[in-house]
């Protein structure tokens, strides 16, 4: 997919006002790093809470379960956003509802998760069987990887649409949710409603990661919302410090990425996620050896 | 799928076994998939015990990267698959004792999937267009098409995992219950948390042929789920564990005989199913005894944890 692009590409050149101006004058260049930049403010957002709520393994699952959402909705012919959205908020609300325990719900995580990617073997059979060979476009290689050059103007539009609300309730819940992440029995003393802002915040995490996980790959969506967020966790403890820095790496790693997989050829999440990672090990290794 | 048609399923019992057994590929199934199962079922014991599900999951992706990787550079999957898995408990491990959380380990596990998952992608973006097919093969394995060195090989592992998990399952118990009185005992806690990081991965490379990276993950989670609901004793809950395994794997291979649909899926249905009865009847009963003071203190003396 890439590779076609790559061969009539520009090379690369130290003037890098110049390099700006030719990757923009291409359309998909223009809209990839729009969404990028969309998505990744969502998700550094986000995914700040995600680090701090212990909640990594959840994302994760979240963005499988919208891989098995999104192939059940093409097996079965409903449309794949929909029957995405449905799956994901429905096993966000069931994940929610095990509650703040940390061990009893790794368990309860993994088990669903492991009955989800059983069902996505399914739905996959099923789709491979009534539509062998007619090249539909649709693949699982796609949802799980992405592409992040693909995304169509609509998807742009609604992207920009549901992540203004996320980002909007988000940062209205931000301080409850803070303190309730941290403290949940104080914060629940002091009336704040633990319970509920959890479950909401599971959902507004499974609207993120579906409407992401089609535009650009669940590998993509993961990465942008743990790696960012982790290495904001690890320099700075004052949490609106960390949530800005969170999105803005996520913003830094998507414009980087997406070029570097521009002059490169390779795919642009891989590109993101490996820079996002090894920052990631820098980071951590740096402050271990700087601690000891 | 095709087989389903030549030999239909009679209701008669004995037949039908015979039957399963005429072909020597549904042989090779059945022991690889015994073999399979029984070191999931006990190294998923410990894995539940320790709140590792995450790194379970994790490492049955890192799977991903070893298999196209080995692909790509032409060496045998099983070394690929192990390779991968190998570093990826090395690289779990040091992110975690470096990291600022380190007894929460969900980030560090998170970040290593994330690399690997990267990784296996840009070896499939690399390597020949052809081998994009093999993608699915190592995503949802083939348990239909095992070769006798398959066998071979998984059995010998299986048989070395097992021995290794005897000789350190005192102290690894000991170990995950609680860290900290062991460390004091000189209990070497971080060892054997890295050894037991290892032994996972072996388990997932010799298994994600035979199930592939998505299923393993089933056979490891949720017949040790189950078995943590049923008993707090840890010898029984082992060996509910493997039984379950067993039980899982043979009925969904028989079903995936006789019904035209991935083995995979009936795997997991049936264990997901029995999960959900034995915890809705648990919750159930606590629910009851929640209700009548007296015997709800009873119950709970009975299974402090």
């Amino acid at each position: 997919m890439n590779l076609l692009i790559a061969d009539v590409l520009p090379p690369f050149t130290p003037n890098l006002w110049q390099d700006i101006q030719v990757i923009l004058r291409y359309d998909f260049m223009r809209q990839a790093l729009l969404a990028g930049t969309i998505l990744s403010i969502v998700a550094g957002l986000m995914g700040y809470f995600v680090v701090l709520r212990h909640q990594a393994f959840a994302g994760e699952s979240l963005s499988d379960v919208a891989f098995t959402g999104a192939l059940g909705g093409a097996a079965l012919g409903i449309n794949p956003f929909l029957s995405l959205i449905g799956t994901t908020v429905v096993v966000a609300l069931a994940m929610g509802g095990l509650g703040e325990r940390l061990r009893g719900r790794d368990v309860a995580i993994g088990t669903v998760l492991a009955w989800v990617l059983g069902l996505g073997v399914l739905f996959l059979s099923l789709f491979t069987a009534h539509t062998s060979g007619t090249g539909t476009g649709f693949s699982g290689v796609t949802v799980l990887f992405g592409n992040i050059l693909g995304t169509s103007p609509e998807q742009v539009r609604s992207i920009a649409i549901t992540s203004g609300l996320t980002i909007l309730v988000l940062l209205l819940i931000a301080r409850p949710l803070f303190f309730a992440s941290l403290d949940p029995d104080v914060a629940a003393a002091r009336g704040v409603p633990v319970r509920s802002l959890g479950l909401g915040f599971m959902v507004l995490l499974a609207i993120t990661i579906s409407q992401a996980t089609l535009a650009v790959g669940a590998l993509l969506v993961f990465a942008l919302l743990l790696l960012p967020a982790a290495i904001a966790y690890q320099t700075t403890s004052r949490p609106f410090v960390a949530l800005a820095l969170s999105a803005a790496l996520a913003v830094l790693f998507t414009w980087l990425g997406i070029v570097l997989g521009f002059y490169t050829g390779y795919p642009s999440s891989v590109c993101i996620s490996l820079l996002a990672f090894v920052s990631y090990a820098v980071i951590v290794g740096g402050s271990s050896v700087r601690g000891s | 799928m095709v087989i389903a048609d030549t030999l239909p399923f009679a209701w008669h019992l004995l037949a039908d076994i015979q039957q399963l057994f005429h072909y020597h590929f549904m042989q090779n199934a059945f022991l690889a998939g015994t073999s399979v199962a029984f070191a999931a079922g006990i190294i998923g014991y410990f894995m539940v015990l320790r709140a590792q599900s995450f790194a379970g999951h994790s490492l049955a992706n890192v799977g991903f990267a070893g298999a196209t990787g080995a692909v790509l550079f032409g060496i045998p999957p099983v070394v690929g698959l192990f390779l991968a898995g190998l570093l990826a408990a090395i690289g779990i491990q040091s992110l975690n004792i470096a990291s600022r959380q380190s007894r929460q380990n969900d980030v560090a596990v998170g970040a290593v999937l994330t690399a690997s998952l990267a990784l296996g992608f840009l070896f499939v973006h690399l390597s020949p267009a052809q081998n994009a097919t093999s993608v699915y093969t190592v995503l949802f394995g083939n348990v239909l098409g095992i070769s006798d060195t398959d066998v071979m090989v998984t059995l010998w592992s299986t048989l070395l995992l097992t021995v290794i998990l005897v000789v350190i399952a005192r102290p690894l118990f000991f170990a995950s219950i609680d860290p900290d009185v062991a460390m004091v005992r000189g209990v070497p806690v971080r060892l054997l948390s890295f050894t037991f990081l290892v032994l996972l991965a072996l388990e997932v490379a010799i298994a994600v042929q035979i199930v592939g990276v998505l299923l393993i993950f089933a056979l490891l989670v949720t017949p040790a789920a189950i078995a943590q609901d049923v008993t707090t004793r840890p010898t029984v809950a082992v060996c509910v564990t493997v039984v379950l395994a067993l039980l899982f794997t043979w009925s969904g291979l028989t079903a995936g005989y006789v019904f035209p649909y991935p083995v995979g899926f009936f795997i997991t249905t049936f264990a997901f199913g029995t999960y959900v009865l034995v915890h809705g009847g648990r919750s159930a009963r606590e629910y009851v005894a929640r209700r009548q003071p007296v015997s709800y203190s009873r119950s709970r003396a009975g299974e402090t944890q």
